[in-house]
């Protein structure tokens, strides 16, 4: 596209960027891929390429290739179709990477954000109850470790009664 | 979608054949495990056990499509990671013979599960640094997916073992007839020691301490008890297997060899 050639990389950069955050998680569509925290880099070689990097969450989350179709999709729908996308695997997703508004997004949605992750089986098996998206409190338990989908557990709340998904700490 | 992570440079031949052999007992010892599991879809005892058991397979065959990525790429033959799951034939595959064996009941499913959940918490973490940085960053990721296995599975041992006279008694009977199955685990062969004097896999002989700590911890926890350790009889690793494989990938395989290149 002949506009895009004339703006300079850094504009480029912020108009990819623009492009990703409209791009929403298939199965959380309140967040954006970006929210997320697994578009891991957008940069442009020496020859002007655009390269996209873009990491999984889990291994096995079905969401993954919707994702990747999705961006391949903008991208192309946005002039940057020779964008090339990468799969990053290291360093691991974490979901410590969620931004900040992302985790204002996933409460308002009626999903309990993570907390911060943690690195032992025994911190796991020790971790403390969270906070009901809903009325705040903190008495919730967990009903399942797994959810409906490979990042949530299914929590309920003790002082209003209602059931919710908590986006695990991983 | 290119990969970010560089493979492993060219190796003799030795190691290279080793470092195939090896990435293929990890892809398919998830692979198998997570077929099995798949087959609790509907059949768990409560919904929120049909979903965990159904995460962890979806995680482990993550993992394996990681890895048999990798194996393909190593093997260099053409072949995918569709290829190496749904076209290899039994004595092909390398799981753990453990990874194999039938569900059974709930108990026997979870003892099986935490046996390897155990194992590949302390093979995984091993690997996150080790010197063939695409296995490590395989592992990097695998290890934390691997801590919440490890919290189902233990948590339900600890249930189970620690429960009523009958589910004690049934997790007792699963852990005897399963655990003469873990000595393949430390069995190292040509494989397991190239592997390591490269310094990317783990010595088994330094996993072996650590590992039998943290089984012995959950036992105590489960009022179970450790049963005595038989010789080395399974050979899963080196291609054979039980007769239980077969009837496996009959199933696992049976649609795409039927309808080669079929798709959703």
């Amino acid at each position: 596209m002949a506009a895009l050639s004339a703006s300079s990389p850094a504009a480029r950069a912020v108009e990819l960027w623009a492009i990703l955050e409209q791009v929403p998680d298939p199965e959380i569509p309140v967040l954006s891929i970006v929210d997320l925290g697994i578009v891991r880099h957008v940069r442009e070689d020496a020859t002007g390429r655009v390269h996209v990097g873009l990491t999984p969450t889990y291994s096995g989350c079905p969401a993954t290739e919707v994702i990747r179709a999705s961006v391949r999709a903008a991208l192309d729908a946005g002039g940057f179709d020779e964008a090339v996308l990468e799969e990053v695997l290291s360093p691991p997703w974490t979901s410590d990477w969620l931004t900040p508004q992302g985790r204002e997004k996933l409460k308002a949605f009626g999903i309990a954000p993570p907390r911060q992750s943690v690195a032992s089986p025994r911190a796991l098996r020790a971790a403390r109850a969270v906070c009901c998206p809903r009325c705040g409190s903190g008495d919730s338990e967990r009903v399942s470790e797994f959810g409906s989908t490979p990042c949530k557990a299914h929590y309920r709340c003790r002082a209003c009664g209602e059931p919710f998904d908590y986006f695990k700490c991983i | 979608m290119s990969n970010t992570v560089p493979s492993a440079v060219a190796d003799e031949p030795a190691l290279a054949a080793a470092r195939l052999r090896y990435v293929l007992r990890l892809a398919d010892t998830s692979l198998v495990l997570g077929q099995r599991l798949g087959a609790w879809v509907g059949h768990a005892p409560a919904l929120e056990e049909d979903l965990g058991l159904a995460n962890l397979a979806l995680d482990l065959i993550g993992q394996a499509r990681l890895l048999l990525s990798y194996a393909a790429e190593l093997e260099g033959r053409g072949r995918d990671e569709d290829a190496l799951a749904f076209l290899r034939e039994a004595p092909e595959f390398a799981n753990l013979t453990l990874a194999e064996l039938p569900n059974g009941d709930f108990g026997h499913t979870i003892v099986r599960q935490w046996l390897i959940d155990t194992w590949q918490l302390q093979v995984y973490q091993g690997l996150s640094a080790c010197a063939d940085p695409r296995l490590a960053a395989i592992a990097a990721k695998s290890v934390k997916e691997t801590r919440y296995h490890h919290r189902f599975s233990s948590g339900w041992l600890m249930r189970l073992g620690d429960g009523t006279d009958e589910s004690h008694r049934r997790v007792q009977g699963a852990l005897d007839e399963l655990w003469p199955f873990t000595a393949e685990f430390f069995a190292a062969d040509e494989v397991d020691e190239l592997m390591s004097r490269a310094g990317i896999a783990p010595a088994l002989a330094q996993l072996a301490p650590a590992w039998s700590a943290a089984i012995d911890e959950d036992l105590g926890a489960a009022t179970l008890k450790r049963p005595a350790s038989l010789p080395y009889p399974w050979h899963g690793k080196r291609g054979v297997h039980s007769e239980h494989l077969s009837h496996l990938l009959a199933e696992m395989q049976h649609l795409p060899r039927t309808y080669p290149g079929a798709h959703w």
